[in-house]
């Protein structure tokens, strides 16, 4: 009985250690954190396609002279790489350099995940409007990141359509929906364009561009002003549209909204200045039809845009080497070399001014070649982008939009119910994260 | 894959109940459960073939022509998935055999031992630690990824192979089926007269239990093997290199490039139809082994 007993033992301490020498022979084989001096060696989070052949010029050229090598792992973008940083962060893990959308900055900041680099950048700001450079900083005096790319918005039409229904292309959203109504007439089954919900940037682009400022601060406390009388403005535009079946009310993206964009049963989209892009891939038929114009305007004397998408490259607060970083992100989204090479392969719009207008945008892209003056155009409603205000909670903000808004544009319901419901989640949601909310 | 298990339920719903004694109004009444069934193939076949036929289209058809109108890329569309980033693809093809193949062989074998000393020894805490894993059954491993994730970075093992391999390896599911499969499966009378005859425990685990437990342990690599081979958050946050992504995540970044960069769809649907492949021939492959039942019943009697 004893032997078996020792036996019965060994069996289980066999099972058991199984699992500790898997755990012990697979060592680790990560090449982190060495010290400060000597050669560099930075991790870099980025989406944007063709952003490793982008640090490969920089570490065959200037960061070779200063030591510094730069390593692109190439990640998913949206609100899932947010999550993946702040887990990262946890675990002290996060890279040395993350691509971050401009809303995704201050639930980065709040969660003390990326560094102040405004020691390492002076003179950057320079470099890029206002309106965009202000988003980097949170209205502080720190700067959490530096703009790579930047989405102002403009109004994509059918030119070949609008002339055959005698259209003219707005120059306010009065005008625009004359437009829509005027269309609904001539050819009821078509629609100027559609309101849909299933991105949240637009609308925020849009309430941007009419002046609603969404996150404020108040001293300590933040200010939510969603419902404020701008967005409120722009809600019941779309709304009353959308009730009285001016324009449609199917989400975009979805094959159905390809279909309506390739056989010109949608003849209008209010967008970025990344849409030939998408054009492409939605309507690929109708390639060289299109033309762009800026967004119409709530007041014909007026000449801002919002924007909708964008990003930027931040420097964690678990860097071992920030002022290296620093320097690599402002070479990034500052030297010509590197902009140039960031339009080439990754099809990016660079933030910074001048490259705006350099040799990479002086073709327009394939999809838009009878407009050969797009990227001037571009460059000129750019500066005209009005600032934004983004909040530590954006992605509860969006999500409610989803929901709200995709419920109220199905039912063609009141859109000013949405924008209430979607401040007041908000704000519930800032108060039990533990922030202080002014009312 | 359960699709797969339909298409095989079908027949047998219709000729099983006894061709032998039953009379046809028996027959009659499986009309029924054979529809159903039909219809439940079909809902689980649809999607499929709707990938089958996508894969066929090149950019330009994918949303213009009609759903289920074969296009004329696919040729094309296999030569740009072989072409993106340098064959990238097949590296997470590789990467997702790799987890998939090495985790769901290391995991059966820790369900293999721990199965069996779970059914077969009695020692004091077994109900307990058959409890525990009972409980760890019914939690989601969706929400242990976050916390594996910080035991990994303490551990200094995150962005590593042995990151998404080591979490895998203990599979609760897996060890619950194997106690109960060698309970049923492994007669203790086999195991005392193997004691009798002077064969060490091990020996009796490996020559005598083992092979009885094939049918139930093959169960269980399956299991896990597509479990894992469909895994995505626990790699998606165990690893930020995307050389060591597997499959899922290497398609997820394909359709997540920004806004500035169109979605590849084709390149998508076409990666996930011949991700799926392999699946579908480690079904057909090692399905035989489930027919080794009979060698329980053998000794039993």
């Amino acid at each position: 009985m004893p032997h078996t007993k020792l036996r019965r033992l060994v069996t289980i301490s066999v099972a058991v250690s199984l699992g500790a020498t898997a755990l012990a022979a697979c060592g680790s084989s990560d090449d982190d954190s060495e010290a400060d001096a000597g050669p560099v060696s930075l991790t870099y989070w980025s989406w944007t396609p063709g952003m490793d052949k982008v640090a490969d010029l920089w570490n065959d050229g200037q960061g070779k002279k200063d030591q510094i090598k730069v390593t692109v792992k190439k990640q998913a973008s949206g609100d899932t790489l947010v999550t993946k940083i702040l887990t990262a962060h946890k675990a002290k893990k996060a890279p040395d350099l993350v691509q971050a959308e401009y809303q995704a900055l201050p639930t980065l900041v709040s969660n003390d995940a990326l560094a102040d680099i405004a020691g390492d950048v002076d003179g950057v700001k320079d470099k890029f409007a206002e309106g965009v450079w202000q988003q980097t900083t949170l209205g502080s005096d720190a700067v959490y990141a530096i703009p790579q790319d930047s989405g102002p918005m403009m109004f994509y039409y059918r030119e070949d359509l609008f002339k055959k229904y005698g259209l003219d292309v707005p120059k306010t959203w009065e005008e625009f929906a004359e437009t829509a109504r005027a269309l609904k007439k001539k050819a009821p089954e078509t629609d100027l364009t559609t309101f849909s919900a299933n991105d949240s940037g637009l609308f925020a682009g849009l309430a941007q561009q009419a002046g609603a400022k969404w996150w404020t601060t108040e001293g300590d406390k933040w200010k939510v002003g969603i419902d404020d009388a701008a967005s409120q403005k722009v809600a019941d535009f779309w709304g009353g549209l959308v009730k009285e079946g001016a324009i449609d009310n199917q989400p975009m993206y979805t094959p159905a909204w390809n279909k309506a964009l390739n056989t010109g049963k949608q003849i209008a989209w209010v967008s970025a200045v990344w849409a030939p892009g998408t054009l492409t891939t939605a309507a690929p038929d109708t390639k060289g039809k299109w033309a762009m114009a800026p967004l119409p305007q709530w007041s014909a004397s007026e000449n801002v845009t919002g924007s909708w998408g964008g990003s930027s490259t931040a420097v964690t607060t678990d860097s071992t080497h920030k002022s290296a970083a620093a320097k690599f992100a402002t070479w990034l989204n500052t030297d010509p070399e590197a902009l140039t090479a960031l339009a080439k392969e990754g099809g990016i719009y660079p933030a910074a001014t001048t490259a705006q207008t350099s040799d990479a945008f002086t073709e327009p892209p394939a999809y838009f070649s009878n407009q050969p003056d797009f990227y001037t155009q571009a460059a000129a409603i750019a500066k005209t982008t009005a600032p934004s205000a983004w909040g530590p909670n954006v992605n509860v903000a969006y999500t409610t939009f989803k929901d709200a808004f995709g419920a109220a544009a199905k039912n063609k319901s009141d859109f000013g119910a949405a924008l209430t419901k979607m401040q007041d989640d908000t704000v519930a949601d800032l108060d039990k994260q533990g922030f202080e909310v002014a009312e | 894959m359960s699709s797969l298990a339909v298409r095989k339920a079908a027949p047998a719903a219709g000729t099983t109940p006894g061709t032998a004694q039953g009379p046809p109004l028996r027959r009659r009444i499986a009309f029924v459960p054979t529809v159903t069934l039909l219809i439940g193939a079909l809902y689980c076949l649809l999607p499929v073939a709707w990938v089958v036929i996508a894969a066929t289209k090149s950019g330009s058809e994918l949303f213009s022509t009609f759903t289920f109108l074969p296009g004329t890329g696919f040729t094309e569309n296999v030569r740009d998935l072989n072409a993106y980033r340098d064959g990238v693809y097949w590296k997470w093809m590789g990467n997702s055999a790799l987890y998939a193949g090495l985790g769901a062989l290391l995991s059966t074998a820790v369900s293999a031992f721990s199965g069996y000393a779970l059914a077969i020894y009695r020692f004091r805490g077994r109900e307990a630690v058959f409890n525990i894993l009972l409980a760890g059954v019914l939690m989601p491993p969706v929400i242990l990824a976050i916390p594996q994730y910080l035991l990994m970075a303490k551990a200094d093992l995150t962005d590593s192979y042995a990151s998404v391999l080591l979490p895998l390896v203990l599979s609760p599911y897996g060890v619950y089926l194997a106690r109960i499969y060698s309970a049923a499966a492994v007669p203790t009378d086999v195991v005392e007269a193997g004691r009798m005859d002077g064969a060490s425990e091990l020996r009796i685990f490996t020559r005598i239990a083992l092979p009885m437990m094939v049918p139930g342990l093959v169960t269980v690599f399956l299991f896990q093997f597509v479990a894992v081979w469909n895994n995505f958050l626990l790699p998606y946050i165990m690893l930020s290199d995307d050389e060591k992504f597997p499959i899922t995540l290497g398609l997820f970044t394909l359709l997540e490039q920004g806004s500035n960069t169109p979605a590849l769809y084709t390149l998508v649907i076409t990666g996930a139809l011949l991700a799926v492949i392999p699946l579908v021939a480690l079904f057909l492959v090692i399905q035989r082994f489930w027919s080794l039942d009979l060698l329980s019943g053998a000794v039993k009697s």
